[in-house]
């Protein structure tokens, strides 16, 4: 591969990689968030492949296969059902073996309970305990109300990615290369999922925003140096899946015990 | 010491952790004796004291091809882990038998509970003992992974809270700090450093002053960013207090008394890099501000606090940042006594964490007004819960006195009299606000004022919650109405049995709290045999 294909593909899937960032932030509706970040995991393998290729080791092929693995299987799968558990009606999960029964109640079970709930219980869930429980199913699978809007959202994303190539200056003047000079995508993606764990009130899309965060810090570790060693791309890996693990059985407890994903419902704990 | 004998003494502290959590998970038809648990902390304090001849004299025990690596910072938290472990631990069973008797905790629970506990120690040691800064970094993050069932082990409303906003913003956090070690990887790799060590510290050490500045400030500031949440230090600091209050006490210890400084011992070990590649002024200055923004806002807070628990963790964020503010100094004494402090902050929270756990358990409130006249009530209890606060308050003979002031002498001595002033007036008033609020818990006779009904949201149900099946709005509801059962015999008549004779601790239970408190108090007068060992982590990380 010459060197300017190189360039043009590798700037192909950091274009690709930073705009399914921005379309995070564009887009409402919880599931189509997932699948765009389960994307985002494809153009970051993507990029340790070309860089791969180009200086011809093969064992980022295979980092590479692990990181599409990971990222645009296993994580997008966890988040897709912590989603089906989320928006299925709030059973109380009495067995004690966290994850066992999560998923049962499918994709339909939804619909036909809020439409249910919808018909008669608006007023009793509202009375007892003012979780706004009827309200909140509604809204369980989209993003309602984030605390800045989609349009300032996104001019903020481009504010961001500017931040992101202001600050990197230093580091691409250390090492100019093809692949230094596509790093600042990576802050910029870093920069984009710090906005969304902060202004997002979903419980799923903090954890979108997380993630957002740390495929960011691999995208910039894969161009900076190829590549951290490969037992602390392990590790890191590791605590990041289990990390997904725990934040989807919270959710799920989360909802049981506040009726509701809605993180500006915790107020439990404040001085 | 052979290079076999090293390695064994190097994996032990990781391995045995493991191998007891292992078989915790294993043993399900017969469960092990809790007391199985203290295995772990020996066999941590056993390294440490093997490792300490060769470390005390400065050199560093390599081991699994550089991996892992013992010099007298790594023997120093080594030992503060296991000295903070062994009383945990050995406070595990009473506080399992405690929430048996509450209805709480199923065999399932006890399992559960030691599993996590163990791996939570395991993770401990590795970040301790590993001289790869990635590697050290997945090990603290799996600090946070580990402990957040511990801390949402309840399942109520204010449990969960907590234990999402532990996850979500350590881990992000953390996050920062792995960007700032890619940075560093970035500038190692341009300054020549060979691929397979350059993350490895000793080796960035020495090749520290042939980095690109500019590079390294900005990794450097997010390091100190990424950690310092960890370890509780401002602007990720929000974590703190709920996960604290909400885990169970013995794990509270744990995270408090040694989580908090295994997190700021990667900050030493990255700040010993940055200095090196640009000289003192910039890590002073970041680390001046957070310790005196963290200081200020644990302070502030602490006047206002009516929950003991978060009292508690108010006051470890008041000690990191002391912690912070001699690494700020830099000096040999600074540093010496930094260490100290986080010795005998370790071993004095750890007593006060776990005596509140059993006046948690015994009075199934947490709220500061719930408490009256303890001392007269539970004299032992009270006593070990008043003397961990008078050492947690730094005064003599515990050995916090002694790194206070070794800090504050430094602080002057270096030229940094304006900040450790501020932090002194600040001190003063976390000392007011922590010694007024303990007074009244244990020495005010007067009853206890039964709870107005506006203070009633903002409690926290600590009552058992009867059975499984009752929804959030029921479980808040018998909080509520179990604190008043709890309280209203107190405000009528006395309860008879605490008049009639004195809650007694119990021997298991009240020793590791005697053991610690003097383990402390030893410290403060005298660090014996350990003296060299603290001059030489000193200069480990800088402090020549």
């Amino acid at each position: 591969m010459s060197d300017s294909v190189f360039t043009q593909l590798l700037d192909l899937a950091c274009g690709a990689f930073l705009l399914t960032a921005v379309v995070v932030l564009w887009r409402r509706e919880l599931s189509v968030i997932v699948d765009v970040f389960a994307l985002q995991g494809v153009a970051l393998a993507t990029v340790p492949l070309l860089i791969g290729w180009h200086e011809g080791r093969w064992d980022l092929a295979a980092v590479a296969a692990g990181i599409a693995v990971l990222r645009a299987g296993i994580l997008p799968h966890l988040m897709r059902r912590a989603l089906t558990a989320t928006t299925a009606p709030p059973h109380a999960d009495e067995d004690e073996d966290d994850g066992a029964s999560y998923g049962t109640n499918g994709p339909y079970g939804t619909a036909s309970w809020d439409r249910t709930d919808g018909a008669h219980s608006p007023e009793r869930t509202d009375r007892t305990d003012g979780t706004h429980r009827y309200r909140a199913d509604a809204g369980e699978a989209r993003e309602t109300q984030p605390l800045v809007n989609v349009a300032a959202s996104l001019l903020t994303a481009a504010l961001l990615t500017l931040l992101a190539y202001a600050v990197s200056r230093p580091l691409i003047a250390l090492d100019p290369s093809p692949a230094t000079r596509a790093l600042p995508v990576g802050l910029a993606v870093v920069l984009i999922g710090f906005f969304v764990l902060t202004t997002r009130r979903r419980a799923l899309s903090q954890v979108v925003g997380f993630l957002l965060l740390d495929n960011g810090i691999t995208a910039i570790a894969f161009l900076a140096t190829s590549g951290v060693p490969l037992i602390v791309e392990l590790g890191v890996s590791f605590d990041v899946l289990l990390a997904v693990l725990v934040l989807q059985i919270l959710t799920t407890r989360m909802r049981t015990a506040f009726g509701t994903t809605d993180l500006d419902d915790l107020r439990e704990l404040h001085d | 010491m052979n290079a076999h004998a090293s390695a064994l003494w190097l994996c032990a502290p990781v391995a045995v952790p493991l191998a007891v959590a292992a078989l915790y998970a294993a043993a399900r038809r017969r469960p092990l004796t809790p007391w199985a648990a203290l295995v772990s902390p020996a066999a941590v304090l056993g390294s440490a004291a093997a490792l300490s001849s060769s470390a005390a004299g400065g050199g560093a025990v390599p081991a699994l091809g550089g991996l892992l690596r013992a010099d007298a910072l790594t023997v120093w938290m080594l030992l503060a882990v296991g000295a903070v472990a062994l009383p945990a631990c050995a406070a595990g069973p009473a506080y399992l038998a405690g929430e048996r008797a509450a209805g709480r905790g199923g065999e399932r629970f006890v399992r559960r509970y030691q599993v996590l506990v163990h791996l939570f120690l395991g993770a401990m040691c590795t970040a301790v003992l590993t001289a790869n800064l990635g590697v050290l970094w997945a090990a603290v993050e799996a600090t946070t992974i580990v402990t957040a069932f511990l801390v949402g082990h309840r399942r109520t409303r204010a449990s969960v809270e907590a234990a999402w906003k532990y996850v979500v913003i350590c881990s992000a956090g953390i996050a920062l700090a792995f960007l700032g070690i890619v940075l560093i990887h970035h500038a190692a790799r341009a300054a020549g450093v060979p691929e397979e060590s350059a993350l490895h510290w000793p080796t960035l050490l020495a090749y520290a002053d042939h980095f690109d500045p500019p590079v390294i400030r900005l990794a450097t500031a997010l390091v100190l960013l990424g950690f310092g949440a960890k370890a509780g230090l401002v602007p990720l600091h929000a974590w703190l207090p709920d996960a604290h209050s909400q885990a169970p006490a013995p794990v509270s210890a744990l995270m408090s008394g040694v989580l908090l400084s295994v997190s700021f011992m990667a900050v030493l070990r990255c700040k010993a890099i940055a200095d090196a590649a640009l000289g003192t002024g910039y890590t002073r200055v970041l680390l001046t501000a957070m310790a005196l923004l963290t200081l200020a806002l644990a302070a502030g807070l602490l006047l206002g606090q009516r929950d003991y628990k978060r009292m508690l963790a108010y006051s470890s964020m008041e000690h990191m940042s002391l912690i912070a503010l001699g690494a700020a100094v830099g000096t040999p004494l600074a540093l010496s006594a930094v260490l100290l402090h986080i010795t005998g902050h370790g071993l004095a929270k750890t007593v006060a964490f776990c005596s509140s756990g059993h006046l948690l358990q015994l009075r199934g409130t947490s709220r500061i007004d719930g408490i009256r006249g303890l001392l007269a009530q539970a004299p032992a209890l009270g006593a070990a819960f008043g003397l961990a606060v008078l050492a947690l308050l730094g005064l003599p003979p515990f050995s916090l006195f002694a790194s206070e002031l070794g800090i504050v002498r430094a602080g002057f001595a270096a030229g940094l009299g304006g900040p450790t002033a501020v932090a002194l007036v600040l001190v003063l008033i976390a000392f007011g606000a922590l010694s007024a609020r303990t007074a009244r818990m244990l020495l005010d006779g007067r009853p206890v004022p039964s709870p107005t009904p506006a203070d009633a949201p903002s409690f926290v149900p600590e009552r058992p919650e009867g059975s499984r099946g009752e929804g959030p709005v029921a479980a808040a509801g018998s909080g509520t109405a179990g604190s008043r059962t709890a309280v209203l015999p107190v405000a009528g008549a006395r309860p008879p049995e605490t008049e009639a004779r004195p809650v007694r601790l119990g021997f298991a239970a009240g020793l590791p709290l005697v053991l610690s408190l003097s383990a402390c108090a030893v410290l403060g007068v005298a660090a014996g045999p350990l003296t060299r060992l603290l001059a030489a982590g000193a200069a480990v990380i800088g402090g020549q």
